[in-house]
């Protein structure tokens, strides 16, 4: 897989190459702000584009603003975004361009394992949200909420659909069988009165979206 | 002047009063004289180039003028003077004679000056004259004692006794007339110089105000250096930190390198906390809403956010903005007991309305807020407050028992 870098940081930059140099992949660049982005991407046409969100020369959400800049031009280019915070706003302008894509937390990289999966999965057309971004959603309290009624399971469950796990990837987290995660997606389904969808990016927005607003 | 007249006159009033008006009446006569001969000369040697000079002098000597002027003042006006000329921008002499000659300030006193010249005179002469006719008439029983007579032209003469002791009584009162005379010249002279040579009070609210918004501009500037600072070197290092102990734990590290990765995981949460605190990223990125928004999710209590702003604020106005929302919304989560909240913000051509509701039980006292209720975490709305004012705004809170509590902040910003 070829993979086009964008960091700021030389320290970080050269880190991500080994990561990935680690597990097989190419880095076809690693550049250092969003117009070098932009060019090399042109230039390599890479399976998947890992970029920083804050970036010379504004130091601002400049990272963020080129990857929703290439979707536009390149509807199904592969992108994860790597941010030092955890903003919804950055979540949902990057989900609303289609599948995927990913948003993930900076020091996520600390497991590497997870994260080339991640990335994998990213490339591969899948949708990947950091988990804190979900987190941060269930945590809200709520009154009267149609989430009180879930389960325990059922909680986890909705959790990892947030973040853009397939069935198959949940019944392995969850240690259970898939057959049984299908049952309490239905139900979590019923419970919220969401619309069943087959398609993971669309779960992943739905189930954003009713913990955004609903709940 | 109000009060017992008795008392007026023995205190220091009528004395000030003299020694303002004599020392205006030397000032400005020397400075007459001075101006005549710049003025002679100047225009005599104008063909020669020096005369232009001498002339330019006039106006500069009428600043010299001023500025004793306004020393003079403090005799008999305690309020302070401070001259109304602002510091060149540049240094050297040409530069300050151009800046001060295109000084209104400088045209202004000389005219006063001028004004100062011809009135100082006439601001002497009225309670001279009730003086000097006072005491000749306070005299006249001795006057006709020794045979002369005072003369009040075709109305005629004073020369009996009889006559004499009414008008000596007169006199008498011209002569305290005289004093309160001294006092009303005094006041209308100070008054006409306040008004010529002293800067306006409202000029310096202005400046004041001015220098408060720039400082906090500074602050903001400042806020924003460190949270780049921080972002760039701290939370960038722990970051690098934290992958090449991901490395180590793919390469066998085991046990330690997995603690230490949760150590340097913990220090990267904590060192967010505080940057987010001293400055948010989401807003300046995104501004208000997006950072609201942010807050929003944070928040125990659900929250819902309204922001409705035509463009981006300044800003620190901005910022003010957010900080308000912040900590209001942690008095909603700490003390309300509210099961929601909701945020509006707008902005009109005037100024931007920030107002946060809460439906909890109300009760939280005005001076501290929210805060107040128990741990007197007051402080923090306090200093809100104080940060509202910065900006000229204002803070408004109504919490009935038993609620809701309404926060209503409103920001001064022209649009």
């Amino acid at each position: 897989m070829r993979v086009v870098i964008a960091e700021d940081s030389v320290l970080l930059r050269e880190g991500l190459g080994q990561i990935l140099g680690r597990f097989g992949h190419e880095v076809a660049a690693a550049v250092a702000d969003a117009p070098a982005l932009a060019a090399a991407v042109a230039e390599h046409a890479p399976d998947v584009v890992l970029t920083d969100v804050r970036m010379p020369p504004g130091f601002r959400d400049e990272g963020l603003r080129a990857a929703l800049a290439l979707r536009a031009a390149t509807p199904d280019l592969p992108i994860l975004v790597l941010s030092q915070y955890v903003e919804q706003s950055y979540a949902a302008d990057l989900l609303q361009t289609g599948g995927a894509v990913g948003y993930l937390l900076k020091d996520r990289v600390g497991e590497v394992a997870e994260f080339v999966d991640a990335l994998d999965r990213v490339a591969a057309g899948g949708t990947v949200i950091d988990p804190e971004v979900v987190r941060r959603l269930l945590a809200r309290r709520r009154d009267h909420s149609p989430l009180e009624r879930l389960t325990a399971r059922e909680r986890e469950v909705l959790a990892l659909m947030a973040e853009g796990r397939s069935n198959g990837a949940i019944a392995r987290a969850l240690v259970v069988g898939e057959a049984a995660v299908v049952k309490h997606v239905g139900s979590i389904f019923g419970k919220l009165d969401l619309h069943q969808t087959s398609d993971d990016h669309r779960r992943v927005r739905a189930v954003l979206a009713y913990l955004r607003d609903g709940g | 002047m109000a009060g017992n007249p008795l008392r007026f006159l023995l205190s220091s009033w009528p004395w000030r009063s003299l020694a303002y008006l004599l020392s205006g009446l030397v000032t400005g006569i020397l400075w007459m004289l001075l101006a005549l001969v710049l003025v002679v000369v100047g225009v005599l040697l104008a063909p020669a180039g020096i005369g232009i000079v001498l002339l330019l002098c006039v106006p500069l000597s009428a600043i010299g003028l001023g500025a004793v002027d306004r020393r003079r003042l403090r005799l008999i006006d305690a309020r302070p003077a401070p001259s109304p000329h602002r510091d060149p921008r540049e240094a050297g002499l040409r530069p300050w004679l151009r800046f001060r000659l295109r000084e209104t300030a400088t045209w202004r006193e000389l005219g006063h000056a001028v004004l100062a010249g011809l009135l100082s005179v006439a601001a002497v002469m009225a309670p001279f004259v009730l003086f000097v006719g006072g005491v000749v008439q306070a005299g006249a029983p001795m006057l006709v004692e020794n045979g002369d007579q005072i003369m009040y032209g075709t109305a005629g003469t004073v020369d009996t006794r009889g006559e004499a002791w009414p008008v000596a009584v007169f006199g008498g009162l011209m002569v305290l007339l005289g004093f309160y005379a001294m006092t009303v010249a005094a006041a209308a002279r100070a008054a006409l110089d306040r008004a010529l040579l002293v800067r306006p009070v409202e000029e310096e609210l202005v400046a004041v105000r001015a220098s408060r918004a720039r400082m906090a501009d500074a602050f903001e500037a400042e806020r924003r250096r460190i949270e780049r600072d921080l972002h760039d070197g701290a939370q960038q290092r722990l970051t690098g930190l934290i992958m090449t102990l991901g490395l180590a734990k793919l390469d066998g590290g085991g046990e330690w390198a997995a603690k230490a990765q949760d150590e340097a995981r913990a220090a990267l949460e904590e060192l967010r906390d505080l940057v987010r605190g001293i400055h948010p990223s989401v807003l300046t990125d995104r501004g208000l809403r997006a950072a609201v928004e942010s807050l929003a999710e944070r928040s125990a209590v659900p929250v819902e956010v309204d922001v409705d702003l035509p463009g981006r604020p300044p800003e620190a106005i901005e910022s003010a903005a957010y900080f308000v929302v912040a900590e209001a919304l942690a008095n909603v989560a700490k003390h309300s007991g509210a099961s929601r909240a909701r945020v509006t913000v707008r902005r009109n051509r005037k100024a931007l309305h920030v107002e946060v509701r809460d439906d909890g039980t109300g009760g939280a006292a005005a001076h501290g807020a929210h805060g107040a209720r128990e741990d007197g975490g007051g402080s923090g709305l306090q200093g809100l407050a104080d940060r509202v004012a910065v900006h000229d705004g204002t803070v408004r809170l109504s919490s009935p028992p038993g609620g809701p509590t309404i926060l209503r902040v409103e920001i001064p910003c022209e649009s």
